[in-house]
């Protein structure tokens, strides 16, 4: 059983929040990358499940589930994404840093929510986030997964009224999503953020932390001045093939995150 | 004047707040896009309500669409496959060749009717892109649409149809490039530009209320059938039928049948869904017969997936019928032991395509051939005095060459 992911949190600086593909290149090459991202600084990882049908991302988190998919003999989902996360929690003891798992409903309901919700516990993965499960949905998840934190995801569309209820059922934290669309690297990052992270930081009494289209370390370095956490995906998983290049820049981030440069 | 679009939700129970009939259906989307299915629910039970919207909406199904389309009795087809009586619906003939428009008339007119001024959809054997192009065109909406690339080679003239139209052609290549690709491809594109974009979705799927939209906009169907059938004074009915794809000709021709189920002795509501290459196989896209349930595009239902909940991809030889899930209602509906589903091969739907074009002079869409493949089985299980209703939800000019090349018209 985990902490959950407050841990992230309590450094006193903004937390770099770092995605990468689980599977991807292929399985022993994605342990790699999990230790690379501890090695760079990150303060929590987002293990992402390769699906068939990621509604919510772009090219590159695609490309990397679909390769992790076809890559692995026999495939490669939910099932064994935890399986790995077990690994590597284990393998890291105590310097482990919080983890969460990024996956589509549908694995979670093949798999059972009662029978997945003991698998995440037993691994000692903090929590989960789940991009297609919005709070009015979750209710039949929520009840049974006690000990698990369940990220929910605010955006630049949400009204007042729902900004509350995203406030008040996340656990962990809350996933500000930065602008309408999917997952990404873009080169501006919204004229409004930090309007957006305002609306959103008071709206709960959790940790904020901001994802979707951050994706150099001067973005980043921008984004932590209003958030308290940043999530970087894509431009990392696109560096994940190489465990040198991928703590590199894991580094870069974390240090403009940490307002170390 | 044809009938009000109906409020029937007093006799039948379902969806609940969250767009739950059972277990099925509901709302499981990013966050980005809950505020815009919120505000289109409400605009939509609005305008249920508003007598001028249904007014708006009848006066366009009666002048363009054509309605009420005919039920017309097929004699020759119905010696040929030993039933008594079979009528068809004539769905294929509405303006653009399908059902279709029913929906996009109603759902454009909301869009109209919310301030959107551009509308998306998606697409597969076309008729749908074709009906959303068509009624952008007519209500000076910019109109997008998705289609799989396999899709717009199968389907060439309806593309060449949505360019007329002044809609833009997106074409899709990620996965097997058909249906369901195309749906993924719209919610995502909807995701990124929900705020001046309205969504029309072409079939029973997706996230509430898109399902009880299109059921309500396609019940026109049903409700002029048994008006139809009840002006010919048929008191006996045993079995209405309607293809199958995400499931909007067929539950806008039962649902009416399901809530007045003592008219006509109660027939059996049979679905006949695409078996592809066979049940046997995995060119198939049964998901009733094959699937279990799980969630994609938002809603949950009968679900073609494999063991780690990766939905599968879809095999049929008909561009509308290859997905791999089912419309939320049709699965409560299949639980509630209301409706059957029964698989169709390539081979059996081809076959009743060439029969009908030979006994009646009518030219069905490849996806309405898998509703009249059903007639000879039902012809055994029912008797030879049976009358059957069949809903021809399409023509099939775009399918011409599918079976050209499939070897029908040869000889
Ligand atoms: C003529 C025709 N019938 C049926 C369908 C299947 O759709 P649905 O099940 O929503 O009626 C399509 C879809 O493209 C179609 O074009």
């Amino acid at each position: 059983m985990s902490d959950g992911l407050r841990g992230a949190f309590i450094h006193g600086r903004p937390a770099l929040v770092a995605y990468v593909m689980a599977g991807y290149p292929d399985r022993a090459g994605s342990l790699d990358a999990l230790r690379a991202l501890v090695d760079g600084g990150a303060d929590l990882i987002e293990l992402g499940v390769p699906y068939a049908d990621p509604l919510a991302d772009g090219p590159v988190i695609r490309e990397a589930a679909d390769v992790a998919r076809s890559a692995n003999p026999g495939g490669f989902g939910l099932a064994e994404t935890i399986d790995l996360a077990a690994e590597f929690l284990a393998e890291m003891g105590e310097g482990a840093p919080p983890l969460a798992l990024m996956t589509y409903l549908n694995p979670l309901m093949r798999m059972g929510l009662p029978r997945v919700a003991e698998a995440i516990r037993s691994a000692g993965i903090g929590g989960v986030i789940v991009p297609d499960l919005p709070p009015d949905m979750a209710p039949m998840w929520l009840t049974v997964s006690s000990g698990i934190d369940t990220v929910f995801l605010a955006a630049p569309t949400s009204t007042p009224e729902r900004l509350s209820k995203v406030g008040e059922m996340s656990r962990g934290f809350v996933y500000c999503v930065s602008t309408t669309g999917v997952t990404g690297e873009r080169t501006e990052l919204p004229n409004e953020l930090a309007t957006l992270v305002g609306r959103v930081k008071a709206s709960t009494t959790l940790p904020v932390a901001v994802g979707f289209g951050v994706s150099t370390p001067e973005q980043a370095a921008i984004v932590a001045r209003s958030a308290d956490g940043v999530v970087v995906g894509s431009a990392l998983v696109r560096r994940q093939h190489d465990a040198g290049e991928l703590r590199a820049l894991c580094r870069e981030l974390a240090d403009a995150v940490h307002g170390v440069v | 004047m044809s009938k009000m679009f109906p409020r029937l939700d007093e006799v039948y129970t379902g969806p609940d707040e969250n767009g739950f009939f059972g277990p099925y259906g509901g709302r499981f989307v990013p966050e980005t896009v809950m505020p815009a299915l919120l505000e289109l629910t409400a605009a939509f039970e609005d305008a249920s309500d508003d007598p001028s919207f249904q007014e708006d909406l009848s006066d366009l199904w009666v002048d363009y669409v054509g309605r009420p389309t005919p039920l017309y009795q097929a004699r020759r087809l119905a010696e040929a496959v030993g039933l008594g009586t079979v009528f068809l619906k004539r769905e294929d003939l509405c303006h653009t060749g399908a059902h279709k428009i029913n929906n996009t008339l109603g759902q454009c007119l909301l869009a109209k009717r919310m301030g959107k001024k551009r509308v998306i959809a998606e697409t597969g054997a076309g008729q749908h892109g074709v009906a959303t192009a068509t009624t952008a065109a007519l209500m000076g909406l910019e109109c997008a649409v998705f289609m799989g690339v396999e899709d717009i080679r199968r389907q060439s003239l309806n593309v060449y149809k949505m360019k007329l139209l002044g809609a833009q052609v997106i074409p899709v290549d990620e996965g097997s490039g058909t249906l369901a690709d195309a749906v993924t491809a719209a919610l995502r594109h909807w995701v990124e530009r929900v705020e001046d974009t309205f969504y029309v979705l072409g079939s029973a799927v997706g996230p509430h209320p898109y399902p009880v939209m299109v059921r309500d906009f396609q019940s026109v169907i049903g409700l002029e059938t048994i008006d139809q059938l009840q002006g010919r004074g048929i008191e006996k009915v045993d079995a209405v039928v309607a293809c199958v794809g995400g499931g909007s000709n067929a539950i806008g021709t039962f649902y009416p049948f399901v809530l007045a189920a003592d008219l006509f002795g109660s027939p059996e509501l049979v679905g006949a869904e695409a078996a592809g290459k066979g049940i046997d196989t995995d060119q198939t896209g049964a998901s009733m017969t094959l699937g279990t349930p799980g969630v994609m595009h938002g809603f949950y239902s009968y679900l073609l997936q494999d063991d780690a909940g990766n939905p599968l991809e879809a095999y049929s030889i008909s561009a509308g019928l290859d997905y791999p899930g089912i419309g939320p209602e049709h699965a409560f509906l299949k639980d509630e032991g209301k409706v059957s589903y029964e698989p169709v091969t390539d081979d059996e739907a081809l076959e009743a395509f060439d029969l009908l074009c030979r006994t009646e002079g009518i030219i069905p869409a490849i996806e309405s051939s898998h509703a009249l493949a059903l007639l000879p089985r039902l012809a055994k299980r029912l008797g030879p005095d049976a009358t059957v209703v069949v809903t021809l939800s399409g023509r099939g000019d775009k399918d011409i060459d599918i079976v050209r090349e499939a070897g029908l018209g040869s000889e």
